[in-house]
């Protein structure tokens, strides 16, 4: 005769197997992640510079000196420019490509990689092909444009331009990434709406885009926006070996900010107030994320 | 004819787009063949007119401990790994198919860990590593990235759709949970896994930030912390070893890329995330 349920004595074997599997992983988690994460916010709340034998709580004051901090407040909008103008350029081309790609019949294989390549190659390496493509004189980029006429600059040293230099870079970067996930998300569009659409004698390619891909691309897109905008955020690879903040703070964000005051400065505290900070920016990105997926968001 | 016009546009633009995504590679590798006098030429030509790739590669190789960055890097990532696999594998496992109190805790854990930037534990952990004299050490790079809630996530995803026959008759056969764990599971995830490898082993190789804040010692630098230390040490004048360099920090990825594209783009795919 079979028992109608496992016995309680198993059920108890197997719980304590189960502790046993995630301890590792769940102390690492909390050594190497969830703690300091939590010391972060702490440290952000006291006066300690690195080093230093003792420690007070200081309350606010980390966030009011951030208040007045005119460098801050240059980082943040710096940090803003850069995500406000990447994502929407990042997601447009991925999209874009993605469409004509899943469009052509021959050649699929070698646009997907072309476009994917950069996003799998060293940032760090890329960068300093990049520098040599902004060269002010025998630069790609400038060649290019006298070529056509257009005006020319030292992008990387002029405040004027030094940032957006730095943006072109990260759509470079990233707009194999939103490709690749718009990719998995044309995938999963019924091909009998596109048929349906046939049907009823409407086949233009706009057509089939307004009605039919765009409306399904919905999950994807918010889903592409907020990896694109995350990582946006986390710009610091290409400042600190092309720019190191300048010239005159022009390329100075957030991270960067971080790693000046924390590690060079070696005010921990005050760099832990600008974690603080960016921690709550981006939170705030997976917030509205989820809130656009309507919480539907689950992981079952 | 509309049609053929249409698709040949399409042709061109792709083209046109795929062509400025590897501009960057192409001109890295024409570089890193050119002599100095070619580099700074007003004209561009691919192809240099007095080949000096043996020259820069050996000045690349020899200027720095080129050689030992990558070996580096190779230690680096494959200790990381190492780690993120022997801890990912069992949690995994067991926050898909099995019973015990706290297990969704446990998961609401994982996810929350997956929404902190990396950057964020970076001063507590530098504290840390000062404390117990691990900076400028192979566990000081290594120890933060030990474990990857992206691995226990991913994996969990994976084991939540193998059958559950498949356990009930290895228990059946008398094998305890830990050799499910090793000797079932893990063959049967040997796909999300090798994805999993793919995508470690890709971020970090390319991964600067942490090892730029606890490395100075040469000796011990990973690939991009090493063509920074090069790129600064040569002040923007030798451009022709800087690409052979970066050239050859660049190759075992891209080589990895090629030869695993599906994993990759497969591992990417699941979760897109960092």
């Amino acid at each position: 005769m079979r028992s109608a349920g496992p016995s309680a004595r198993l059920l108890r074997a197997e719980a304590l197997t189960a502790y046993l599997l995630s301890l590792p992983a769940f102390l690492l988690m909390w050594a190497m992640l969830l703690g300091p994460a939590v010391s972060v916010v702490l440290l952000s709340f006291t006066d300690w510079n690195f080093g230093e034998a003792s420690l007070r709580w200081a309350g606010l004051d980390n966030y009011t000196e951030l208040w007045g901090d005119r460098v801050f407040w240059i980082s943040l909008k710096n940090t803003i420019v850069y995500v406000g103008i990447s994502v929407p350029a990042t997601v447009l081309l991925g999209l874009l490509a993605a469409l004509l790609i899943e469009s052509v019949s021959h050649g699929k294989a070698f646009y997907r990689a072309a476009f994917f390549l950069p996003v799998a190659s060293t940032l760090l390496a890329m960068a300093l092909v990049w520098e040599f493509m902004f060269h002010p004189t025998v630069g790609f980029i400038n060649q290019l444009f006298r070529a056509l006429g257009l005006p020319t600059a030292d992008w990387l040293q002029n405040p004027d331009t030094a940032l957006f230099a730095l943006i072109a870079i990260g759509v470079w970067q990233n707009l194999g990434l939103a490709m690749i996930l718009f990719m998995a998300g044309l995938k999963a569009i019924p091909k009998d709406l596109y048929e349906a659409l046939a049907m009823d004698g409407t086949d233009g390619a706009w057509e089939r885009f307004r009605r039919v891909t765009w409306p399904m691309l919905g999950p994807s897109l918010v889903f592409v926006v907020a990896i694109t905008a995350i990582r946006s955020f986390q710009v610091f690879d290409t400042v600190a070996v092309l720019t190191e903040g300048g010239p005159s703070k022009a390329t100075e964000v957030l991270l960067y900010t971080m790693v000046q005051q924390g590690f060079t400065f070696l005010r921990s505290s005050y760099g832990a107030a600008i974690t603080v900070i960016f921690l709550i920016l981006t939170l705030c990105l997976t917030m509205l994320q989820t809130i656009a997926l309507d919480k539907r968001a689950h992981y079952g | 004819m509309a049609k053929r016009l249409s698709i040949l546009v399409r042709h061109a633009l792709l083209f046109l787009g795929a062509g400025i995504m590897l501009a960057p590679f192409v001109l890295m590798i024409s570089i890193s063949f050119k002599p100095p006098g070619e580099v700074f030429a007003p004209q561009f030509t691919l192809l240099p007119q007095q080949w000096y790739a043996v020259e820069n590669y050996t000045a690349a190789f020899t200027r720095v401990p080129l050689a030992r960055f990558i070996l580096n890097g190779f230690l680096v990532t494959f200790c990381i790994f190492v780690m993120q696999a022997i801890t990912a594998l069992p949690m995994a496992y067991a926050l898909a198919k099995l019973r015990f109190a706290g297990r969704e805790t446990c998961f609401t854990l994982v996810v929350l860990a997956l929404l902190i930037p990396p950057q964020v534990p970076a001063i507590p952990l530098y504290i840390a590593m000062w404390q117990l004299d691990l900076l400028n050490t192979y566990a000081g790079i290594i120890l933060p990235s030990t474990i990857s809630v992206f691995g226990i996530f991913m994996m969990r995803q994976f084991f939540r759709t193998v059958p559950n026959d498949l356990i009930a008759a290895a228990r059946m056969d008398g094998l305890g949970e830990f050799a499910i764990v090793w000797r079932i599971m893990l063959p049967t995830a040997m796909p999300a896994l090798t994805a999993f490898a793919c995508l470690s082993f890709i971020w970090n190789w390319n991964e600067f930030f942490w090892p730029f804040l606890v490395v100075q010692d040469e000796a011990l630098m990973t690939p991009p912390l090493g063509i920074a230390f090069f790129s600064n040490a040569e002040a923007g004048t030798s451009f022709g070893p800087l690409m052979a360099a970066a050239t050859a920090v660049t190759a075992p990825l891209v080589l990895a890329f090629l030869l695993a594209q599906r994993a990759f783009v497969e591992g990417v795919t699941m979760t897109g995330i960092k």
